[in-house]
């Protein structure tokens, strides 16, 4: 299975900006074997940076014992209405996505 | 015909790598290990300081061992990074994540858990590591675990 789009949303909390994020990928431990019984190669998200207004301000390092489709919720400081939050992430295949989003 | 291949190449790996470098390498040695202590000790963080100050919030009992929602938030002042491992899983280390000038140290991750095991948070401050330990118990099948 290829990877998939991604979805975001960021919301304004008390003080801080909360991102959820959502990825399609397989997240292949190497482990799992197919129908036929031959095993799946690893296929995971290694890398996943966070960006406010072109700005990084988290950066991650991730193995395949993040889930498939992996969820991250991730908090900003301060914040306001509009801010541009840009989520983007690499496997361990060189396959790349990005989504962004504007503060709600 | 080699000159133009090789100028191809130069430009797919200026597009490719260029990307690649801005981002910290990923740490392959702590990735493959084994054992979390051998996974901490690629990180440089084998003696770490039980913390209080550490939250996790999890389930004590997952259902489903592929899904299991972990948050963790520190409250020690000036947290750079929060580390998770899985202590049982085949490679335990799950993620690491480094917070810049910008972002809370407060991470909501799903991860796997292929038993019962502790989930090992640590988090980096100063140059020091904290670490706090939450049992999850693993059910497998609706059977009990």
């Amino acid at each position: 299975m290829a990877a998939g789009p991604m979805k975001m949303r960021a919301t304004l909390g008390a003080g801080y900006t909360e991102v959820r994020v959502l990825m399609s990928h397989p997240m292949e431990t190497g482990q799992r074997k197919d129908a036929e019984g031959k095993l799946v190669p690893m296929h995971f998200i290694q890398n996943v940076v966070v960006k406010v207004n072109g700005k990084t301000v988290l950066d991650a390092q991730t193995s395949q014992g993040v889930s498939r489709n992996p969820v991250f919720s991730f908090r900003l400081k301060g914040g306001a209405k509009g801010d541009k939050i840009e989520v983007s992430w690499l496997d361990n295949q060189g396959e790349t996505n990005s989504t962004e989003a504007a503060v709600a | 015909m080699n000159g133009l291949r090789r100028a191809l190449l130069a430009v797919f790996a200026l597009g490719v790598l260029k990307p690649l470098a801005a981002l910290a390498a990923w740490n392959k040695e702590a990735f493959d290990a084994r054992s979390a202590a051998d996974a901490l000790k690629s990180l440089g963080a084998a003696n770490a300081t039980p913390s209080k100050d550490l939250h996790i919030e999890a389930p004590q009992i997952a259902e489903n061992g592929a899904v299991v929602p972990v948050e963790i938030a520190s409250a020690i002042p000036g947290t750079t990074a929060i580390i998770v491992l899985v202590d049982k899983n085949p490679f335990p280390l799950v993620g690491r994540f480094d917070f810049k000038e910008g972002a809370l140290p407060f991470v909501k991750v799903n991860v796997k858990m292929g038993e019962t095991s502790d989930v090992r948070v640590l988090a980096e401050a100063g140059g020091k590591h904290y670490v706090a330990t939450k049992e999850i118990k693993v059910t497998i099948g609706g059977c009990g675990g």
